[in-house]
C-alpha cells in the first residue's frame, strides 16, 4: 500500500495502482483519451501528463506510471498545465474542425477536454491530414480523419471481443485504423467501439445525424434482448426512442451491450400494433377496444383459460395475467414457449448461481449446450477473463468460435456420464469449477444429469457456487418465480384445450396446436403471435412501460418508462385490468402501484433490487443424459425477437454479417 | 490516401488491392524447401507459444521468396501475408500491421533493383538532390516500376551512412560517396548483370575512414594515447 501525495493530499493507494488511479482516488480529474479502465494500458495519447517527484524533471504519463511510496504528484502545477496545452495542440493539428457536422458533438471527449485544458488557439497553418473512409459494416460509421490514434477500438477488439478485427496500419502521422481489408466488423459486441471512441471517428451508422445529445430525454432501463439484463439508457426525443446506450454495472454488463440490444431500437417504430384487431371470417379487421373486449367476453371462458408469456414481458404484466387467470380459477401459466419442460420445482437449479462477475474467477468451466456468444453475449467477455487467468474451457455441443482455447467434447450428451480424464481431472482439481447449462442442453433433458455432475464434482462449496443455467429470455426467471411453468411445459396447456388462450407477446409458440382456442394476443409487434391471433390487443413495448425484470442470475432489476405506446396501444397491465372487467371478475388492483405491491406481497423477492435467494440446489437424482445436440436454439443472432425482426438495422446485419450479402458499395 | 502537398514517404504506402487475379497468382504461396527449413530455424529461436515473434524474419523470408519467383526485389501480396498468419497462428491484421509499419517491406510490386535514395540532411548537404535527379533522368519515377521492369525508385530517411554521404541503397547493398557519374556507373553495371563493388565509390577510400589521413586524434593512429593531460 504505497503512500503518495497528490496536490498536497496524502493518501494510501492499493498496491499496483497507477499514478492516474492515485490522482482519481484523491478526487483529481485527469484528462485522458487512450486510457480506459477496462482495456490494457497503451500510454500513447499523452494527455494524462502530471508532475511526479522523485523522477525526471519532466511531465510523466500518469496512466502508465506505477504509484510508488513517497511520490509527490502535482496535477495543477504550471508544468502540467503547459504540458496538457501542448498535447492538446498537437492532437488538434490534424483533427478537423467539423464539430458542427460531427455526431460526437456534445458528448465528445476531445471537445470537452480542449475546452477545459486546451489553449484555445492553434499556431499551425499547414494543411491538415486527411484519411479515406474505412468501411466497418452496417453499424459503425467512420470518419477516420477525426481519429486521434488512441487505439481503444483496436484494444477492445483484441482484448474484450477477442476477434482481432481492427488494427492500426502504417505508422506515425500516416497511421490508419481499419478492419482487415475493410471487412465489416462482425463480432456481436462490435458496436461498443462507438462508445469507446473518444472522438467522432467511430459513430453509430443507424443513428447518424438523428439528434444531439442535449435534445434527448434519458431514461434508465433494462435490456430485454437476452436474459443477461444489461443495464441500458434509453435516449428519447418526443415519442421516439432514438438510441440505446449501456450503463455501467460491474455486476451485470460492465459497460458493454450487445449490438442487438443497442440497435434493435429502430424496430420499436416499425410493424407496431397501434389499434385492436378482430378476426372476422378468417381476416383480421381493425376494431375498437370496446368491440375487442366484447368479443372476448362473448367467449365466456370460465376457468378454461390459459396464458403463455413471451420472452420480453415484465414481471408486472405476468403477475397481472396470473391474477386474472386466478380470479377465473385457472393456473395454466407457461412461459417456455418452445415446449421446454425442465423441472422448475427448485429455482436454484435453473439460475446462473456463480453470477456473471463470479464466473470470471472460475478455473474450470464446462459448457453444456450453449452458444454463449449468441445466447448471452455479455457472458463471453467474463469467460475470456477467466481463461486469461488460466481457466480451462470445455464445451459439449456443436462447435462454435469461442475466441479462447477450448476443448470440444462432441455433441453427444452421454459424454457427461463418462467425461474424458483430462476434463474430470480439471474439474476435480479446480478450486472454483463451474458448469453452464444452456438452452440446447435443457431441451435435451440434461438438467438432471448436470445436477448430478455438480454433486460429483462438488460445484457448490462454502464460498462458491459453480452451478449455472443460462437462459435466453428476459422474462424467464421472473416468469419462473411467478409460476409460469407447468410440469409438462406448453404441452400441458395444449392438452387442457383452453377456450381462451391469452398470449402475452408470445411469438415463438406453435399456435397451430391451439387451433380450437380463441387466441388473444396482447403485444406490441405484428409478428408471428399476431398473425395467429383471433383478437389483438395493442400493448406497450419494454421502452413504453415501467417494469421489473429478473435476469438469468436471478437479479431483480427495475426499468422505467421512456415514451408512450403508439396510437391506441396501452400498457399491458391496464389491458389485463380492463379485461378482468370484461370477464366480470376482480383482480384486486386499480393502479400500477397497487399491482406492484400485490406482486411483491405474493413474491417478496421481486421487490428487492439485486440477487434473489433461491436456496440450495436439489439433491442429485439418478439421471443420465442422452441424445445428441444437433444445433443451438438461436439460428440468427440478429433476429431473435419481434422488435429485432422489425428493425431494418438488424435485418441488414443478418443479411450482411450472417448471410454474406454485400452492401459495401452502398457505403459513403 | 493521405495528401500533404509535399511528397511524403509513409503517407504514400498502400496495400495492393486484393483482386481475383492477385489471389489466383499468390493464393497457393508456400515455402520452398530451403525456406521451409529456414522458417523452422527462425521460429525455433522463440519460446513455444511465442511463435508470432517470428513474424518479421518470416515476412522478410517471404518477400525474398516472392522476389526470387518474380526476379525482382520482392514484395508482400496480401495472400502471402495470410500465409504467414497461418504459419504463425496469428490474426492476419497483426501481420499487416507489422508489414505496413516498416518501409523495408514492400507492399506493392517493385523492380529487379529497388533504388532507395537517402534524402536526409547529411546526404542532402552532400548532394543527394543530384543523385535523385540522376535517377529520374534515367527514367525512374518515385514509387513506380520502370518500363523494363528493372528499377523502382524511392526516397528514404537516414540509412546511417552519413560519413560517406550521399548514398543509395539498392536491394541488399549500400553504394556511398556517390556523384551522379559514379551512380551512373553502378546502375549501368547492375543493368548489365554485373555485381558492382558495394560500399564507398571513392577511389582510394576503404570504408568511412577520413580522406587524406586523420585530422583529429592523430596521436592515436599508431598507439593508444591519453589526451586527458592536454585538456
Amino acid at each position: 500500500m504505497p503512500k503518495v501525495t497528490v496536490d498536497g493530499i496524502e493518501l494510501e493507494v492499493p498496491a499496483g495502482a497507477t499514478v492516474l488511479q492515485a490522482c482519481e482516488l484523491a478526487g483529481k480529474e485527469i484528462p485522458r483519451f487512450c486510457y480506459h479502465e477496462r482495456l490494457s494500458i497503451a500510454g500513447n495519447c499523452r494527455m494524462c501528463l502530471v508532475e511526479v517527484a522523485p523522477g525526471p524533471p519532466k511531465p510523466q504519463a500518469s496512466c502508465a506510471l506505477p504509484a510508488a511510496e513517497g511520490q509527490i504528484i502535482k496535477t495543477d502545477s504550471p508544468m502540467v498545465k503547459q504540458a496538457r496545452e501542448g498535447v492538446m495542440e498537437f492532437l488538434l493539428i490534424n483533427h478537423p474542425l467539423d464539430c458542427p457536422i460531427c455526431d460526437q458533438g456534445g458528448e465528445c471527449d476531445l471537445q470537452d477536454q480542449s475546452v477545459a485544458y486546451g489553449r484555445g488557439t492553434s499556431r499551425t497553418h499547414e494543411h491538415k491530414r486527411a484519411v479515406t473512409e474505412k468501411y466497418m459494416g452496417p453499424l459503425i460509421k467512420t470518419a477516420m480523419t477525426r481519429c486521434i490514434h488512441c487505439t481503444r477500438c483496436v484494444r477492445f477488439s483484441e482484448e474484450i471481443a477477442g476477434v482481432d478485427e481492427i488494427g492500426a496500419l502504417y505508422r506515425g502521422e500516416a497511421m490508419q485504423i481499419t478492419t482487415y481489408l475493410e471487412r465489416a466488423a462482425s463480432h456481436e459486441m462490435s458496436a461498443n467501439v462507438i462508445d469507446l471512441c473518444p472522438v467522432g471517428a467511430l459513430t453509430s451508422r443507424p443513428y447518424a445525424f438523428e439528434a444531439r445529445p442535449w435534445e434527448l430525454k434519458k431514461t434508465l432501463s433494462i435490456d430485454v434482448s437476452d436474459a443477461c439484463g444489461a443495464n441500458i439508457r434509453l435516449d428519447a426525443r418526443g415519442r421516439e426512442v432514438l438510441r440505446i446506450l449501456p450503463r455501467i454495472n460491474d455486476d451485470v454488463n460492465e459497460e458493454w451491450i450487445s449490438d442487438k440490444a443497442r440497435f434493435q431500437v429502430d424496430g420499436l417504430t416499425r410493424r407496431r400494433l397501434d389499434k385492436p384487431w378482430l378476426r372476422k371470417n378468417g381476416k383480421l379487421v381493425a376494431a375498437t377496444w370496446d368491440e375487442a373486449f366484447a368479443a372476448i367476453a362473448k367467449v365466456k371462458p370460465g376457468k378454461s383459460i390459459a396464458a403463455v408469456a413471451g420472452d420480453m414481458v415484465d414481471c408486472e404484466t405476468m403477475f397481472a395475467a396470473k391474477a386474472l387467470l386466478g380470479a377465473l380459477g385457472s393456473d395454466l401459466l407457461e412461459g417456455r414457449q418452445t415446449g421446454l419442460d425442465y423441472d422448475c420445482s427448485n429455482l436454484a437449479a435453473v439460475s446462473f448461481n456463480s453470477t456473471f462477475s463470479g464466473i470470471e474467477t472460475a478455473d474450470a468451466v464446462l459448457i453444456v449446450g450453449s452458444h454463449i456468444r449468441w445466447e448471452a453475449p455479455l457472458v463471453m467477455p467474463r469467460l475470456r477473463k477467466a481463461v486469461k487467468r488460466g481457466a480451462k474451457l470445455f464445451v459439449v455441443g456443436p462447435e462454435w468460435e469461442t475466441t479462447v482455447p477450448t476443448m470440444f467434447l462432441g455433441a453427444d450428451l452421454s459424454v457427461l456420464d463418462k467425461l474424458p480424464k483430462d476434463v474430470s481431472d480439471a474439474l476435480s482439481s479446480a478450486e472454483r469449477p463451474a458448469v453452464i447449462l444452456g438452452g440446447a442442453g435443457l431441451a435435451k433433458g440434461a438438467l438432471g444429469a448436470v445436477v448430478a455432475l455438480s454433486a460429483k464434482f462438488k460445484l457448490v462449496r462454502d464460498d462458491w457456487n459453480g452451478f449455472n443455467v443460462l437462459h435466453m429470455a428476459a422474462s424467464r426467471m421472473g416468469g419462473l418465480m411467478l409460476g409460469y411453468a407447468q410440469q409438462g411445459g406448453v404441452a400441458d396447456l395444449i392438452a387442457a384445450k383452453p377456450k381462451l388462450l391469452l398470449s402475452l407477446g408470445a411469438d415463438e409458440v406453435d399456435y397451430a396446436k391451439f387451433a380450437d382456442s380463441i387466441i388473444v394476443y396482447v403485444g406490441h409487434h405484428g409478428d408471428k403471435g399476431a398473425h395467429a391471433a383471433d383478437v389483438i390487443l395493442p400493448a406497450a413495448a419494454f421502452t413504453e412501460k415501467a417494469g421489473t425484470y429478473v435476469n438469468t442470475e436471478g437479479r431483480v432489476q427495475f426499468a422505467d418508462k421512456a415514451t408512450f405506446a403508439p396510437g391506441d396501444a396501452r400498457e399491458d397491465w391496464t389491458i389485463l385490468r380492463a379485461l378482468a372487467d370484461a370477464l366480470g371478475v376482480s383482480v384486486g388492483f386499480d393502479s400500477f402501484d397497487a399491482l406492484r405491491s400485490a406482486m411483491i406481497k405474493a413474491v417478496p423477492a421481486l421487490g428487492v433490487e439485486g440477487l434473489a435467494n433461491y436456496g440450495a440446489l436439489p439433491k442429485a437424482g439418478k439421471s443420465k443424459a442422452s441424445g445428441t445436440i444437433e444445433g443451438y436454439p438461436i439460428k440468427d443472432f440478429y433476429l431473435t425477437n419481434p422488435i429485432a425482426r422489425a428493425s431494418e438495422t438488424m435485418q441488414r446485419c443478418s443479411a450482411e454479417l450472417l448471410h454474406g450479402e454485400s452492401f459495401a458499395e452502398a457505403a459513403e | 490516401m493521405l495528401s500533404r502537398g509535399v511528397h511524403s514517404l509513409m503517407a504514400d504506402r498502400h496495400l495492393e488491392p486484393v483482386t481475383a487475379d492477385l489471389r489466383a497468382r499468390w493464393g497457393a504461396f508456400a515455402w520452398t524447401k530451403e525456406n521451409a527449413a529456414q522458417a523452422k530455424v527462425v521460429i525455433a529461436r522463440y519460446p513455444a507459444g511465442r511463435q508470432r515473434s517470428a513474424v518479421m524474419p518470416l515476412l522478410d523470408l517471404a518477400q525474398r521468396q516472392v522476389g526470387a519467383e518474380t526476379d525482382t526485389q520482392g514484395w508482400l501480396p496480401i495472400p502471402v501475408m495470410e500465409f504467414i498468419a497461418r504459419e504463425l497462428d496469428m490474426p492476419v491484421i497483426r501481420v499487416v500491421e507489422v508489414a505496413s509499419f516498416y518501409m523495408m517491406y514492400n507492399l506493392v510490386p517493385v523492380g529487379k533493383f529497388h533504388v532507395q535514395v537517402c534524402g536526409t540532411t547529411p546526404c542532402m548537404l552532400r548532394g543527394s538532390d543530384d543523385i535523385m535527379a540522376a535517377c529520374k533522368a534515367r527514367g525512374m519515377e518515385i514509387g513506380h516500376v520502370s518500363g523494363d521492369g528493372l528499377w523502382t525508385l524511392n526516397e528514404v530517411e537516414c540509412m546511417g551512412n552519413c560519413a560517406s554521404a550521399p548514398m543509395v541503397q539498392i536491394n541488399d547493398d549500400n553504394f556511398e560517396d556517390l556523384t551522379a557519374d559514379r551512380l551512373g556507373a553502378v546502375l549501368d553495371a547492375l543493368a548489365a548483370g554485373k555485381a558492382p563493388k558495394a560500399g564507398t565509390q571513392e577511389p582510394g577510400r576503404h570504408t568511412v575512414e577520413p580522406l587524406g589521413g586523420p585530422t583529429t586524434l592523430k596521436q592515436m593512429v599508431k598507439a593508444n594515447h591519453d589526451y586527458r593531460g592536454d585538456w
